[in-house]
Order: C-alpha cells, then structure tokens, then sequence
C-alpha cells in the first residue's frame, strides 16, 4: 500500500537527519549561530531603535524629519 | 563631533565587515548550486552510478557552505535598524519590499527543495531529486536576485517619490526599480560571478585531488565541469562588466572619474592600464593625478559609452560642471556648488514644511512641498560642507578596480588552460604545476569577487543612497562605543565561522580522498 505523502515526507527528513554524518557538526554549530545571532546580538545589541524609540509611523516620521533638518 | 564621526565611521566598518564575510559564502552558494545540478544532470542522462557519487562528494561542499553562510546577512538587516534608522525608515518600502519578496518566496523555495536535495536520494523519483536540485539552484539565485535589487536601488534612486509627511521614499513604479539597467547588471554580473568563482573551486580541489593522485577519475571529471561552468561564468561577468561600467558612467560618473583617477576627462578619453595613484592631488591643482602612467588609447571612452570619440568626465569636470562637446567646445553642467545649493534648498523647504504641519497652515505645507519636490533631485547635497566631500576614496577604488579586472582577466586564461587540459591537452593533468596554479587560483577568485565589491560601495561613497543621502545623514543617535563592542563581536563570530567552514571542508575532502568518491552511499 503507497504511503501517505505527510508520511513519506516525515520519513524522508527522520532518515535523513539520522544518516548524516557531516551534517550534526553542521547542525550543532547552525543551532549555536542562530542562538547567538537571534537570542544575544538581535536581543541586547541590535534594537530597532525607531521601534522602540516611538510607537506610531507618525512620530518616527517626525523624528526622523528632526534628525534630517537639524544634522549638521 | 568626533563622536559623530567615529559613529559613522565605526558603522560603515561594522556594516563593511559583515557584508564581505557574508559575501565569502554567497557566491560559492550561487555557483556551486549550479555545479551540482549540472552534474546531477549528467547523471540522470548517462544513469552512471560514478555522476551520483561525483554529485554527493561536490553536493556536500555546498552544504558546508551553505549551512555556515545562512542567515550571515541577516545582521546586515539588524544593523539598519539599530546604526542606519534614519536611512531604513527614508528608503521606506522600495527596500522592505525586495527583501521581503526575497524572505517568503525565494528563501522558502530553496529551503525547501534543499532538504529534498540532500535527503531525498532514493526517496523520490530521480527526475523529482534533479528538479529539486535545479529549483534550489534557482531559488539561490532568486534570492540574490531580491537582494541586488535593493542594492541597486540605492545606486540608482528610481521608481519612488518621497513624501514628507511619511518621511519616505514611496515606490510608485515597481518595474522601474525592479528592472533598470543598473539593477540587471548588478545581478547577472554578481551571479555569473558566483559561477566563475564555484568554477575556480571544483578546478582548485580537483587540482588538489589530482596532485595527490587520489580519485584521479572523479577529479578529472569534475575539473571539466567545474572549468566550462567557470568559463561561462567569467565570459558572462565580463559581458556584464562591460554593461555595468556603462550604467556606472550615466548613473555615477564620479565613481567611474574615482575608478580612473580622472580629474580633467576629455573627448576620447584613455584608460589607465597601469599607474600609481598621486595622493596628494586634490581637485582644481596641477599636480599630476597618476604617476607612471601606462594608457590604453580610447580605452574609457569605450568602455563607459562604447564610443571612442565620446567624453567623459573627470572629478573637475563634474564638480566644476563643464564638460566639453566633440569640437572641443565647453557645455555647462550642473556644478557640485549648485546641486549643494538645491539640496540645502531642499532641506530648508522641510524645515518649513515641519512648521506648517505643526501650525496646521495646508496651503505652506504644499509650498514647501513643492519646493522639496523642485530640489529632491540634489537632497543629498545639502549635507555636504564643500564640494570635495563628494568624492570618493580614490586610491582605494582605483586599486580594487585594478585588482578585480587583473585576476578577472587571468580567471580567463585559467579555465581557458584548464579547459584545454580536460580536453586536447589531457598530459597536462599529471603535472605539478597544473595542479598548484589550480590550488593557488582558489583565493585569487575570492579576492577578485571581494575587490568588485569594494569598487561598487567605496567608489559610491559618499552616498547611502546615491545623490539623496550621505552616509553621515544616515546613521542613528546612538554611541560609538556601542558599535565598536558589536564591531568586534562580529570579527570574532565570523572569523570562527569562517576557520569552522574551512577546518570541515578540508576535513571531508581529506577523508574522501581515502575512500573512492565515485562510489555512491
């Protein structure tokens, strides 16, 4: 009987990630890229700052405007 | 103010390392994505087991590489929002909706036929596997597509009109900014790039496999295809430089006279072949812009309008605003001291339009409006102290562009040689030297493919966005030292990314030289 292609889909990633062999350092040193690129630089280094700074497109708008008519 | 400075400057450091780690992986992506679909290919039409195995050994380095470089660019995206504010929101949706298009559709794409690519050998139909590999391959280049897209934008400002109650720049012809001249060549050129430097790879580590005379075979074949796709590569990133210096020419005139060291052009006009740099010239002095100057007749006029009678213009000349006719006769141009005066226009027309929004007063509101929209053209302008400040570093580009056409030009002969070696000149793959030119080649490209960055960015300077807005208006209120501990953190980060991808890639090379390559698992 053919299987299902959710089943057959799962079973082509389950044997994969198990069959690899250059592929779990790989993995293991993705997780720890994206761990600290997401979880340490996004979150404590790289604000938004006009996000965080103001909460409306309105008034980033207008600090902006300040920023660009009172920059030296 | 010497904080200012040091926060632009420390910004623009940041934002160049990361961008030229990130550009470490990236056309390797591109190029090696197309390698191993051709290869799979060959082994779909010849149903020879040794192609399989040929492509799984060539279709891991690309995962290699694949997995350390994603999501590298992502930190240039975090770095707009955090150092360049003023520039992310002014740029408004002409860049969030490339990378978005790029984020949802290309990115997905690859993502997802990668991982029938890597595991779906013998899962699904061989016809399903080789598409799978030819969509990653397109995705990867759609990818880059998006990206380049924005970046081009950024050269060439077209397609939007910019709104002062929003403060942004509001797309209003997405084919315009999607589909210019500038941007076509800055994508064919970067990807036919990647192709010519995945090229120089294959040859380079087959060159490395042949030297140790382990799987003579695979090495010999891959070498052939790593060397023709290279080939096509460089021919095609030769055509594409050739556009782009034309497009360099009619949108940056001033990087073109910055790539050159030309102060004073003329109608004409030759190209330097070989020449040091005067540092000390400054514009309207006598000194001599280049010394021991080797030119090539005609060469620039060529090369940036494909006519050879043409003229083109020096920084004097654009700064100046003069150029001169076929007779010889002088034409006016606008001159650096009148684009300084409408951009400083410009940005009193938004000071008064801020006033009159905030005094409710509609009818000075369109005034100033008007007045913006009469000056836009020149905005950037307005934040420069004196003319000078708008060029570019010269030595800098001048040199980069030497580079990037001198190792451009080798790569042609290199695949030229390696072609010949596969083919008619099949002794040559036993000797020596073959094999370590192949090896010795494998950096060159890397500091070829990094050199036509630096002409691109650094010859733009001072602009973020070319005429609308230097860099120093860009940047965010925030502390220098704030940027200077990221800037490191980053130096660390990539750097042992960068020793990781090569201390695996080296690994698995080595140990698939000890077993038989063409065997496939």
């Amino acid at each position: 009987m053919k299987k299902h292609i959710f089943k057959r889909a799962y079973e082509m990633y389950y044997d994969g990630f198990r069959s690899m062999t250059v592929g779990r350092k790989l993995w293991v040193l993705i997780i720890v890229k994206l761990a600290i690129i997401f979880l340490v630089l996004k979150l404590f280094f790289f604000p938004d700052i006009l996000h965080t700074e103001y909460d409306s497109d309105e008034s980033r708008a207008n600090a902006v405007r300040k920023s660009l008519i009172t920059q030296p | 103010m010497n904080d200012f400075l040091s926060m632009v400057d420390w910004s623009r450091a940041q934002f160049a390392l990361t961008a030229m780690y990130h550009w470490l992986f990236v056309p390797l992506t591109i190029g090696l994505a197309l390698i191993v679909a051709v290869m799979e290919t060959i082994y779909y039409r010849t149903n020879q087991e040794r192609w399989k195995g040929i492509t799984k050994f060539w279709m891991t380095l690309f995962g290699i590489n694949f997995a350390i470089g994603v999501a590298t660019g992502i930190i240039l995206e975090f770095e707009f929002g955090t150092n360049w504010s003023n520039y992310s929101w002014f740029v408004g949706d002409i860049f969030g909706a490339p990378l978005a298009i790029e984020g949802i559709f290309a990115f997905f794409m690859e993502a997802t036929f990668v991982a029938v690519m890597f595991f779906g050998w013998n899962k699904v139909s061989k016809g399903f596997h080789l598409a799978s590999t030819w969509l990653v391959a397109l995705g990867v280049a759609l990818s880059a597509l998006w990206i380049l897209v924005a970046n081009a934008w950024m050269q060439n400002p077209v397609g939007m009109e910019f709104d002062p109650a929003q403060m942004r720049n509001v797309m209003d012809d997405f084919w315009a900014v999607a589909f210019n001249g500038v941007s076509m060549n800055k994508f064919f050129h970067a990807v036919t790039s990647g192709w010519c430097l995945a090229g120089t790879f294959v040859v380079g580590v087959s060159c490395w496999l042949l030297w140790r005379k382990s799987n003579v075979e695979a090495a010999r074949s891959s070498l052939k295809v790593g060397a023709w796709v290279g080939l096509l590569g460089i021919l095609f990133t030769m055509w594409t430089g050739d556009g782009s210096a034309v497009q360099v020419a009619k949108v940056q005139p001033m990087k073109l006279a910055a790539m050159e060291g030309l102060y004073d052009g003329k109608v004409g006009q030759e190209l330097v072949g070989f020449g040091l740099v005067n540092t000390d010239k400054r514009p309207g002095d006598n000194l001599q812009a280049i010394n021991y100057e080797i030119s090539i007749p005609y060469g620039l006029s060529i090369l940036a309008n494909h006519d050879p009678h043409s003229f083109v213009p020096g920084i004097n000349n654009l700064i100046y605003g003069y150029e001169l006719n076929a007779d010889g006769d002088t034409i006016k141009t606008t001159s650096y001291a009148e684009r300084m005066a409408m951009g400083r226009e410009a940005r009193k027309a938004l000071l008064d339009y801020d006033k009159a929004s905030k005094a409710g007063d509609e009818s000075a509101m369109a005034d100033a409006h008007a007045r913006i929209k009469d000056n836009f053209k020149y905005f950037g302008y307005g934040y420069l102290d004196k003319a000078e400040d708008a060029i570019p570093p010269v030595a800098l580009t001048f040199y980069s562009f030497r580079v990037m056409v001198m190792i451009g030009g080798y790569l042609l002969l290199f695949f030229l040689l390696a072609i010949a070696a596969t083919t008619w000149k099949n002794k040559w793959l036993e000797k020596s030297w073959l094999h370590w030119v192949g090896i010795i080649s494998i950096p060159l490209v890397w500091i070829c493919s990094q050199a036509g960055w630096i002409v691109a960015e650094v010859g733009r300077q001072p602009w973020v966005i070319q005429d609308l807005m230097p860099t120093n208006a860009a940047i965010s209120d925030i502390s220098s030292s704030s940027v200077q501990i990221t800037f490191w953190m980053f130096a660390v980060l990539f750097t042992c990314l960068l020793a990781a991808e090569i201390s695996i890639m080296l690994r698995y090379i080595g140990r698939s030289s000890k077993s038989n390559i063409e065997q496939a698992h």
